[in-house]
This record gives structure tokens, sequence and C-alpha cells, in this order.
């Protein structure tokens, strides 16, 4: 059928099973917004800002595992996304954006509303289309959302000029995709996994370390098996919560910066690291020198630009983590025997983790006076559904979460990790809500970050969106004023957040439900109520001011050398 | 360590800036760059000369390797390819060191492709390394303008690299 090239845009999302987009109209994009106010078959969401849109599609790509759509015009429209791109691309989420762009005959002109969005954002996308023919049209969406979601998925950007837009031509989507110089490589080499079977049974010391890569590969299953076969302990990055159940005991919980004591040991005093969709990120290694002194080093991963980029590797394996841990799954299962011998020889190195977990746990001094925020994490684990999606935004309360609120199931933490983008938690929680209306969606925040999304409430509102907003308001921007408490002498340089905002009349301003309280006698309260509430609800706990996120690995300190005491 | 890496692009609007951005933002140096379509119309072919230590030039390899648009990597830092360079050089030459220009324009197997009563402008080509040695030897003469195309390579033997 002849459709022109905006029509034929949208024949290409639903092709490609797309049902939501998150997107902001504009002159580039008006054809488009033309074509999709007769189309039914996907539901648009105007957010409120383009940048709020593109965390959206990022929020409901990590929930669902599907790729996630943002649409903004051009110029500024465009630019506006330029940060939730950037969020995507470091955390390999994959995501469409289209953007406007004005008429093929006019680039390079300094139009109207025009910039050089595929120049700008090259470096954080996984790769990027000019439309220059409205018969490319059908074939490079295909290209585009088959690059998102393959090999090691991330943002790819189509801009498309109005002229093409408009253009006609007959509407084929190609069946399959052939791209001869993208060939991501999805099998581990048998021999390698072979081999790294017999490491694992040489040491006696081992810790699987585990990243994102097995949550956006939806490996969480095959390491859970794996981890509780060999019986070796899993440490996970932020990216990587919730691929090992939190509860489990052979979980240390995160490593790092602000990860665990024990987590932190057992790397140092590990004979071998098994590091699975994880890329050895500074935050995650502490001083590079002196990480993991003993261990040998089994890197599986899908990009093997990841292997051996910060750490030396003694044994890599470049495949998709799932297909790996089955193969490794398989064989464990042919060596029964030995596999039982090797767990019995792992007791020494159980108990000493177990002596590590005892002597420093995850622990904060409560108090009957005034509301600790990890014990409102706690709480909101407590009263939360089994599969509540938690959606982060950036600073102490993140580290928090991350610490307290033990997630046992995969997509289930949303979170910006690689770039760190305060402004992210909101918009997220919204696009997984929108993907997931009857489950329980809920943002936690600081008091900073939250502004930096705040209009959003508007988008929740209009359109039934539940989602529960926690802010944990300590009226500081917290992490940095922890930073400036402990590096810099308390000279806390423009991170109080001088004007106390009034967050219980901002909710009924946009029409949502409000609640507030610095008592702890009252969280769980306020929890409850706020659960109880059909539409979006904003929780304000005041919190106390100058609690700190510990432990701390200071910045270019060794993983063992934590700062333990508040 | 200096190394050569040929470099086998599709023809993709972008493509160029996709690789030179890929350098610069990852800090990796460049020394020369060429960049030509191949007997295969969708393709081109670039030959980059970098530099860096083994680690650096494994992650060059891989970032490359990477990009959606590159079909092919190859590092030629062995010692297994033959590569040539071009250079045009205009130099001065007056009364007595005319003679001193053309003995080394034959050394060197290079050509005069223009003169006028002050100046030769010569055409030498070869290894980068000779090119190097020609330049030494005509600098002291007076050096006016200097344009070197980079260096290209091709792999030695009788097997051929399609593109
Ligand atoms: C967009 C952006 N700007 C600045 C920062 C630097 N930064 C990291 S954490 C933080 C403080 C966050 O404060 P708040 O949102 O109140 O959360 P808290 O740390 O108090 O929990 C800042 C400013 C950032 N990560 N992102």
């Amino acid at each position: 059928m002849r459709m022109n090239g905006a029509r034929i845009m949208l024949e290409c999302l639903k092709k490609e099973g797309v049902d939501t987009v998150f997107g902001y109209p504009g002159g580039t994009v008006i054809n488009i917004y033309d074509e999709l106010f007769s189309f039914k078959e996907i539901r648009h969401i105007l957010p409120r800002h383009e940048q709020a849109g593109t965390h959206a599609a990022d929020g409901y790509a990590r929930a669902t595992g599907k790729v996630g759509v943002a649409l903004a015009t051009s110029g500024p429209g465009a630019t506006n996304t330029v940060t939730g791109i950037a969020t995507a691309y470091m955390d390999s989420i994959p995501m469409v954006i289209i953007t406007g762009q004005v008429p093929t005959p006019l680039i390079g002109n300094d139009a109207f509303q025009e910039v050089d969005i595929i120049g700008i954002t090259r470096p954080c996308t996984k790769h990027s289309f000019l439309i220059r023919d409205v018969k490319d049209v059908a074939s490079i969406m295909k290209k585009a959302f088959f690059i998102a979601r393959t090999g090691r998925p991330g943002p790819v950007l189509v801009d498309f000029p109005k002229d093409i837009q408009v253009a006609q031509t007959e509407f084929v989507y190609p069946e399959t995709v052939e791209i001869r110089s993208y060939k991501p490589n999805l099998e581990g080499h048998p021999r390698q996994v072979e081999k790294a079977f017999k490491m694992i049974l040489e040491s006696r010391r081992p810790v699987l370390y585990v990243g994102g890569g097995v949550v956006l590969g939806d490996a969480a299953e095959q390491l859970t098996v794996l981890a509780r076969k060999l019986s070796v302990p899993v440490t996970t990055t932020l990216m990587g919560l919730g691929s090992f159940p939190g509860d489990d005991s052979l979980s240390l919980g995160m490593l790092g910066m602000h990860g665990s004591y024990y987590a932190n040991m057992a790397m140092t005093h590990s004979d071998l690291i098994i590091a699975v969709g994880s890329r050895f990120d500074d935050r995650v290694t502490g001083k590079l020198a002196t990480f993991a002194p003993h261990a040998r080093i089994i890197h599986v991963d899908i990009d093997p630009t990841s292997i051996k980029k910060n750490v030396r590797v003694d044994l890599p394996i470049v495949g998709d983590v799932k297909d790996v841990l089955t193969k490794m799954i398989k064989q464990a299962d042919k060596a029964k025997e030995k596999v039982t011998e090797f767990v019995a020889s792992l007791n020494p190195w159980q108990e000493e983790i177990t002596g590590w977990k005892m002597k420093h746990p995850l622990s904060y001094k409560n108090s009957s006076t005034i509301i600790k925020p990890q014990f409102v994490i706690q709480k909101l684990r407590e009263l939360s559904d089994d599969d509540a999606i938690i959606a982060t935004d950036v600073g102490q309360h993140q580290m928090w979460t991350a610490q307290f609120f033990q997630f046992n199931r995969p997509r289930t933490l949303l979170t910006s990790g690689g770039l760190g983008t305060m402004g992210y938690g909101l918009p997220a929680a919204m696009g997984a809500q929108a993907a997931f209306p009857g489950r329980q969606v809920i943002t936690i925040c600081g008091d900073g970050g939250v502004q930096m999304n705040i209009q959003e409430m508007a988008t929740l509102v209009q359109n039934k969106l539940p989602v529960k907003i926690v802010i944990l308001n300590n009226n500081f921007l917290g992490m940095v004023r922890q930073w400036q408490e402990l590096f810099f002498d308390k000279r806390y340089s423009q991170t109080c957040m001088e004007l106390p905002i009034d967050f219980v009349k901002l909710a009924d301003a946009y029409g949502a439900k409000g609640f507030s309280t610095s008592k702890p006698g009252d969280v769980e309260k306020v929890i409850k109520q706020a659960f109880k509430e059909n539409g979006p609800v904003i929780m304000e706990f005041k919190i106390a001011r100058e609690e700190k996120v510990i432990p701390m690995v200071p910045a270019g300190a060794s993983l063992n050398e934590m700062v333990l005491n508040a | 360590m200096q190394h050569t890496i040929s470099v086998l692009v599709e023809n993709e609007f972008g493509v160029l800036s996709r690789v030179a951005s890929l350098f610069s933002g990852r800090g990796f140096n460049i020394d020369s760059l060429t960049v030509a379509p191949t007997n295969d119309e969708g393709l081109s072919r670039m030959t980059i000369v970098t530099r860096g230590d083994d680690q650096i030039l494994e992650q060059i390899n891989k970032q490359l390797n990477k990009l959606i648009d590159v079909l092919k990597v190859l590092d030629f830092s062995d010692g297994s390819a033959i590569e040539r360079e071009m250079a045009l050089i205009k130099v001065t030459a007056e009364d007595e060191s005319r003679a001193e220009v053309l003995r080394i324009v034959d050394i060197f197997r290079a050509k005069i492709i223009d003169v006028t009563p002050k100046s030769y402008t010569i055409e030498a080509t070869g290894n980068p390394l000779k090119i190097d040695a020609i330049l030494d030897l005509l600098r002291p003469l007076g050096l006016k303008e200097l344009v070197r195309t980079g260096a290209v390579a091709i792999g030695r033997g009788a097997k051929g690299w399609k593109g």
C-alpha cells in the first residue's frame, strides 16, 4: 500500500510490537502526529519534557526487556533527549529515539530548529541513521530495532527529515534484516567454557561478580541455578541487583564504593573472580593496583571491548551470558561427583565469609525521634508487593535503596548506574508503570533530584499512572554534602536546599495525593495509606539530615580500605 | 609502538566521523588517516597509523570492530604489510642548490613535477621512512611546503583482502 513516510514510520513501530511511545510534538514531527491522530494501535504518552520522555522509554525498556521508543521534534526537542540517551547508553538499554529534522534541502543551512543531533549524540548512541529517502524508512526502522536489541543493547537514533515524512511510497516491511558489518557474537566458545569450568573446580575462594548484563540478557535464572549448584557466593553491581536473590545465603549484596564489607572483603581475598556481564567500573574496583590481588579472572561478556579494558583477564569468554551460563550448568551436571567434592572444599571459604558478615553486617542506628532513611527503605520492602518495581533517582537514597531493599527479582530495580543521572527516577517509574499498569511501581528520590523532573506529576495524573513517589527529604544534595563532610572539612558549598518545598501542596497542585511526616512512628502508616490510593501519591519523609551512606570506599582507595562507621 | 591498521567500512553516511570521533573520544592517537573507495562500490578502506601499548591497541581494534559500519579490521603491526606514502614537496632551488636537489631526487627515484626559477616541486613515493629520509635531506635546502598523503598498506603475499 502507498503511504507517506510518517505513516510508514508508525506501521513499522506496530510491526516491531511497539505498544507505547513517549513523545512530544513540534514543527518537524507534526506530520507524524497528524498520522498518529487516527492511528489507534499505538498509545502515545505526552510527557512534560523530552528528557523525561526519553527516561520513560528507558524505564519501559528496563522493566519489560523490550525496546523503548521516544519521539521528539528537531532542535530543542532533540537536544532535550540527549541526557536520556546518554543515560540509556551507559547502561546498555535498548531504545529507539526518533527525532524530527528540517527538510533535507535545508539541512546544513542553520535552518530554524535545525541541529546536528546525529553529531551531538554520536558518542552516546550505539548507532544512528539519517533517513534521506522515503524508500528507506522501513529498512532503516527494521535495522534500528535490530541493532538496539541485539548484542550489547543500546540506544539507536533515527533522524527523520520533514520532507521525507510527507513523501509517498509503497510500504513493505522487510521480513529479515541483514547487516554484513554487524554480527554480534552470541555463543560462548565451548572450549573456553570448559576451561572456565575447570578453573572454577580448581578454585577454593571463588566469587561470582555479576553485572547488569545478566539482567539485560535475561539470565538471572541460569545464574541462580549455577551459583546454587556450585555454592559460589554472588556479589552484584548496582546494575546487577535482582539477578540473584538478595535474601539467599550465598548473596553478598552489592560490592564497590558503597558495597557491603563482606562483598569487598570476599573480592579482595578471592582466588577466582567469575565476572558475568559486568565491566570492572571504577566504582566497583576501587584502586586498580590493589584490586583482587590474589584472584585469577574469568570474564564473560557479550561485548569484547569490555574485556581487558580495565583489568587483566585470565580467561575471556565473549558471548551471550545466558548461553555461557547454560553451558556451564551443563558442565556441572556432567561432573556431579567433582562438583560435590568442590562444594565441600569451599567450606572454609564460606565460613570466612560468614565471619565477615557477622563482623560488619549492613546496618544503621535507628532512632525513635527522627526518621532514618534506611528504616524507610526497609519498611517499603516489607510493605510492598513481591514484584514491585523500584525506580531510584541518584544520590544517597539510591545507595540506601541498593543496600537495604534486598532485590530478589531481575528488572525490579531501575536506576541510572553508569551516568548517574539525577532526575531519572520519576520518569523511569512512569515508563515502567505504563508498561505494567497493574503492578506496584515506586520511585525513591531525594528532594534534589525529584525536582529535576517533577513536572511529570502532570503526566502521571493525566494518564492515570499510579506511581508512588517516595521523597527522602534531607534538604540537602545529600550525596555531595556527604563528600563535603568527609573530604572538604564540612564546607557545604551550595548543597543546602535552603527553600523547603511543601510537597503535599505540590502534589495537590497536580491533582495527586500527598503525605508528609517527620515521625518514625508514622512511616508505616503513611506507606500503607499511600499504597491504598489508586492514583499517584507523593510520600515525603523528612529524614535525619546528615545521615551518611556507609560503608564507603573513598574514591581512589582500595576495596578493603572502607570507612565503616558514620 | 606505531601500528598501521586497515579498516574496511560500509560507505555509509557519517562513517568517517564515527571512526574519527571514536579515536578522539577515547583518547587514541591518529598519526595519519587515509580513506578512499575500494573495488567494491559499497565499501571504503581506511588506513590508520596509530600508536599505543598492546592494551591500547587491543582496545582500538575491538572498538573499531564494534562500530556498526565496520566490516573488517586488520592490524598490520607485525611487518606483514607493504606500506607506501606519497609526498608533494616544494623546495627552494636557486643557483647552486638546484643541482643538489636534482641529485637527491634522483637518488630517491622521486620526480620533479613543477619547476620555477626559484623552486622545484617534487613527487616522492615510498615507505614512510623513505619519505622521512628525503625530507631530512631537503630540509636544509629550504622547504617551502609539504603535503603527505599518510600511509596506505597492503598485505604481503598472494592472499587478497576482499573489498
Ligand atoms: C544531573 C545531575 N547533576 C548533578 C549530579 C551530581 N550529584 C550526584 S548526587 C547529588 C545529590 C543528590 O541530592 P538529592 O537528590 O537530594 O538526593 P540525596 O543524595 O540527598 O539522597 C548530586 C548533585 C548528578 N548526579 N546528576
